[in-house]
């Protein structure tokens, strides 16, 4: 139990010093510190957890088990890589004047808040206590998509505001609901919100108030997520914002209100004993991967097409998810990492690629491998990795979804395997020009820090080709503990 | 017995009637800080009106003859039916809301016949103004008498107030939007401030008055008391309806005085709201009447959905 | 204190759940933006009464606490903050028109009755005496949505905002006496920061655009690409 308290302390008081000394020029090596730090403490938890299987803390506030422990070291994983890169980067944005020392002393204390409300989603046993960090989450972040005070990242950080508060306050009436259905078996009381107890008792709660819960939480964090009609926030968030934040966003949030409507699904799935709960997550996943491929293509800004992306692949994760049995859950668990990792790496090195060019627009950006190679190559390989060619993890997982789906619902792989067609033309035909076109004249390599980049990008091709044994152990854990079976 | 006690209280409420008026006239000068009429003036008005010569147009119709003692007759019905001192009455089984609705409907329609009958300008332009607000207050009317028949299972009127005698001490919300909406359709239908100014003379905002613009003797008289009765009524069922406390239960002399003494107080009471109200407030434009009467029927619904959902039992 | 009887307490709770509703109304209708921010003001005061209300007739003690915080945060604080905010942006005089108001109040309605009806089963099940509320509370939150649909300045867009977060701590409240404290301190938590981000916020989107018009932030467009 230590490993978590130090985790969340250790974010807590990184929050409270660089809000002090964010304008320093050390401000970065601070935070990268801290971030060490917590990816550490992560890495050892993880070992306990591995030996010792789940943990519960006295007050049960605290939960943690095989499926939150992978998902809260890859938080540290990139929170970590991303400050590294976060670094440079935010110096070169004040020399250029795009931001003044107290929006960097914003901008470090709410990275630190940001992990910290992170943590407490992950590591939290109790539903309410989710709720509460999961906005805790968005109003750290708000503030940062309008960072660079333009009219676009103003009105983008409003829409983010008000469409995920309005959202995610249709996620808490579901959690009241949740409460409700405790509260009427037999000597729950005050415990009706914690996780634990709610899942060992799942077969005594009211399947149909459980029903309606689940359909406002899926909403609710659903809007999180970033799931089809309730995605517009995304796209604009993600381009408006400095480039880090783009890059967790992208990485750890969406993740994260995923892994809150996945714990809702395993107390409602073992309530109800059907998959009503599973459809609905599939509608919405097939949906949303459907419209984002689509919109894809219509993209001219850079940060866009690649959000879209990441609105595709959630919706195929929470599709997988929906699906239920072993092997899709599998795939989806490792889905979640690799995406992840090659998300945030692209949002890094499309962050060093505007800088180079000076802009979003992807008619603007021309030659990148000619000037600086090592992010020209990071971004072909990063998009390749992303549009799921073999032998990077992306292409594994996605095989897996659809080896799932076609045992299940063999219909529905002429969407899926459509939609990755048309995402793979979209992200390639804008990909070439930018990457591979003649450089304007004077333009320069930027100061860039590139190996976290390639680190994320070899961990993908690693976990593409050869799963290590104790990464594997996890996954069919958490497989086994959320949809009851084992996948091979 | 009982039948000529339910003449009694007709005739007790057809001649109470011009007082009420009279009272309301009488607190709204001495609001605006004016000399007011004496209290008994309306009956005044009406005996002098009687007396004088009635003039019809040449192209008038029958309906222009006929519609005064039609607007009168149907009137003195409605207040036959309409509790005031008793509820056990025998003309108390016919007192159903939708045959009073009812009523009201029948009086407005030979009311604006008769107004666009002789075929000038502001008749016509009155009987179409009163009608489009008539269509807008009658749902709301019936919405708000819905939430109470809903609560009490019976449109009778009697019944319904022997029902909340019942169980007096019962805070309803319910019965507090609908008090409210009928209110505010009972300002809309009796022509008075914020919807219709009475005492006008300009003929281009009036709505109730320009219909009978073309009326004198004792046809006016008739219609005008009809008027007076109509505003009674309304002041009747929000005071007996909804704070039934004092109607007599029983025919019985002390119960019969109680009732009359608690009546004429409530309605003195709503006198004072009304001209407060009349003075407070100006007359709004016409094209916002619609939103004041959509505002009631809103009223009326929320009343209703408020007894469903909250006062009904699991 | 008045000496009610005990079994009043239910329609007492009745009649402030009803005023409530009222006042959610009320704001859909009403332009002015100082008198919206009162009538929130005025919802938080009956919110903070019928937690009050609930604490005493379930023993719940920990709710007089949650009514005391309701009451000092979402009465006194949050209308005062928006005010200030108001006056110093010189709003006072701006009206937030209502577009077709009979249309969107009766849509309100409709809202009342479609929560009635997706709460039903939630109500049969529950043995608690307020549990029909339920469906009030979720007619507050649905209202607020359609507060913040129907508007177009952004304090209108808070105050709708706000008004969802009454509807839910007044869904928590009536239908299960209350959450554990932990989780209604957080929310509270989340409230009152929520609320100091959008007044800051009010000040960037006017030096951005220079009216708090939100219909004027339409620069990201899919068609502005």
């Amino acid at each position: 139990m230590i490993p978590v308290y130090m985790i969340l302390l250790i974010s807590l008081v990184g929050m409270g010093v660089l809000g002090v000394l964010g304008n320093q020029p050390r401000a970065s090596k601070i935070n990268v510190w801290f971030n060490a730090a917590t990816l550490i403490v992560s890495l050892i938890l993880a070992l306990v957890v591995l030996e010792q299987g789940p943990v519960l803390s006295d007050d049960k506030l605290f939960y943690i088990d095989a499926f939150n422990v992978y998902l809260i070291a890859l938080t540290a994983l990139v929170g970590l890589t991303t400050s590294i890169f976060s670094g440079p980067y935010m110096e070169n944005e004040r020399r250029h004047g795009r931001l003044t020392g107290k929006r960097l002393q914003l901008y470090y204390a709410m990275y630190q808040g940001f992990m910290l409300a992170m943590f407490l989603v992950l590591t939290t046993n109790n539903m309410g206590f989710m709720w509460v960090a999961m906005e805790g989450a968005t109003l750290a972040t708000v503030l940062l998509v309008s960072l660079y005070r333009t009219p676009e990242s103003v009105e983008a950080a409003w829409k983010y505001f008000i469409l995920c508060g309005v959202g995610i306050a249709l996620a808490l009436f579901g959690t009241i609901l949740l409460f409700i259905a405790a509260e009427q078996v037999q000597g729950l009381g005050s415990d009706g919100l914690t996780w634990t107890i709610l899942f060992e008792r799942a077969s005594e709660l009211d399947p149909a108030v459980l029903k309606i819960a689940f359909v406002f939480l899926l909403v609710g964090y659903g809007t999180k997520i970033g799931l089809v009609p309730m995605h517009s926030w995304l796209p604009d968030a993600h381009s408006e914002g400095p480039t880090p934040m783009s890059a967790i966003l992208s990485g750890l949030l969406l993740n994260d209100a995923l892994y809150a409507v996945v714990r809702s699904k395993m107390i409602i799935d073992k309530s109800l004993g059907t998959d009503e709960a599973g459809v609905l997550m599939m509608g919405f996943g097939l949906l949303s991967f459907l419209v984002a491929v689509l919109l894809l293509h219509r993209q001219r800004d850079i940060k866009r097409l690649f959000s879209y992306s990441s609105i595709e692949h959630m919706g195929m994760m929470t599709f997988a998810f929906g699906i239920g049995g072993p092997l899709a859950t599998f795939a989806a668990l490792l889905h979640m990492t690799v995406h992840s990792l090659t998300k945030s790496a692209i949002f890094v090195t499309v962050g060093h690629a505007t800088q180079i060019a000076k802009t979003q627009r992807m008619q603007k950006i021309r030659g990148i491998v000619k000037t600086q190679p090592a992010v020209g190559w990071a971004l072909v390989i990063g998009t390749l990795a992303i549009a799921g060619f073999p032998p990077f993890g992306v292409f594994v997982s996605e095989f897996l979804v659809l080896v799932a789906t076609m045992k299940s619902y063999p219909w529905l792989t002429l969407p899926l395997l459509f939609g990755i067609g048309v995402a793979f033309a979209g992200l390639f035909r804008n990909l070439h020009p930018m990457v591979y076109g003649a450089a304007p004249q004077g333009q320069l390599a930027v100061e860039a820090n590139m190996i976290p980049v390639y680190l994320h990008l070899v961990l993908v091709l690693w976990l593409g080709l050869a799963i290590p044994g104790a990464l594997s152990g996890w996954f069919v854990q958490a497989t086994q503990l959320i949809s009851g079976g084992v996948p091979f | 017995m009982t039948w000529l006690l339910n003449l009694l209280q007709t005739l007790l409420f057809i001649s109470l009637a011009p007082l009420l008026v009279g009272w309301i006239k009488w607190l709204k000068c001495h609001l605006q800080n004016r000399n007011s009429p004496p209290l008994i003036q309306p009956y005044r008005d009406l005996s002098k009106l009687f007396r004088k010569e009635t003039v019809v147009a040449e192209q008038a119709s029958w309906i222009f003859g006929m519609a005064p003692y039609i607007v009168f007759s149907v009137a003195v019905l409605a207040t036959s039916i309409v509790p005031l001192i008793a509820v056990h009455l025998p003309t108390a089984v016919m007192a159903d809301v939708i045959v009073l609705v009812g009523f009201f409907a029948l009086a407005r329609f030979f009311q604006a016949l008769a107004g666009m009958d002789i075929g000038t300008a502001f008749g016509g332009m009155g009987s179409s103004r009163e009608m489009t607000i008539a269509s807008l207050a009658e749902p709301a009317f019936l919405m708000a008498v819905f939430t109470l028949a809903v609560s009490a299972s019976t449109t009778n009127l009697s019944a319904a107030i022997e029902y909340n005698l019942l169980h007096p001490q019962d805070i309803r919300p319910s019965y507090a939007f609908a008090a409210l909406a009928l209110a505010l359709v009972a300002v809309a239908e009796t022509g008075r401030i914020p919807v219709d100014n009475p005492a006008t003379h300009l003929e281009l905002t009036m709505i109730h008055e320009a219909m009978i613009l073309e009326y004198s003797g004792r046809h006016l008289a008739l219609i005008e008391w009809a008027a007076h009765i109509r505003l009674m009524i309304y002041g009747v069922l929000l005071a007996n309806v909804f704070v039934p406390w004092g109607i007599a239960q029983e025919i019985s002399l002390p119960a019969l005085l109680e009732g009359t003494g608690m009546i004429i107080a409530k309605l003195a009471l709503l006198g004072i709201f009304l001209a407060f109200v009349e003075t407070l407030l100006a007359k709004m434009r016409l094209f916002l009447v619609q939103e004041f009467l959509g505002f009631a029927y809103l009223l009326g619904v929320l009343g209703m959905l408020i007894h469903i959902i909250m006062e009904v039992g699991n | 204190m008045v000496i009610v009887q005990p079994d009043h307490y239910p329609q007492l709770i009745t009649l402030l759940a009803s005023l409530i509703i009222f006042t959610a109304f009320m704001m859909l209708a009403q332009g002015k933006l100082i008198t919206l921010i009162n009538l929130f003001g005025l919802q938080g005061l009956l919110l903070a009464g019928t937690t009050a209300m609930v604490a005493q007739i379930s023993g719940n003690h920990h709710l007089f606490i949650s009514a005391g915080l309701t009451l000092v945060l979402k009465a006194i604080m949050i209308p005062w903050l928006l005010r200030y905010l108001v006056v110093r942006m010189g709003l006072h005089r701006v009206v937030d028109p209502v577009q077709k108001p009979i249309q969107i109040l009766l849509f309100g309605v409709s809202l009342v009755v479609f929560s009635y009806y997706v709460t039903l089963p939630v109500v049969h099940l529950s043995t608690l005496a307020t549990s029909n509320m339920l469906a009030v509370s979720l007619a507050g939150i649905l209202l607020g949505m359609l507060l913040m649909i129907s508007r177009r300045q952004a304090v209108t867009h808070v105050v709708g905002f706000m008004t969802i977060e009454n509807g839910l701590f007044f869904s928590a409240v009536v239908s299960t006496h209350g959450m554990p404290m932990v989780v209604e301190l957080g929310v509270a938590f989340d409230v009152l920061v929520a609320s100091v981000i959008f007044g800051v916020f009010f000040f960037h989107i006017r030096d951005s655009i220079d009216s708090l018009d939100v219909d004027q932030l339409n620069r990201l467009r899919e068609e502005n690409e």
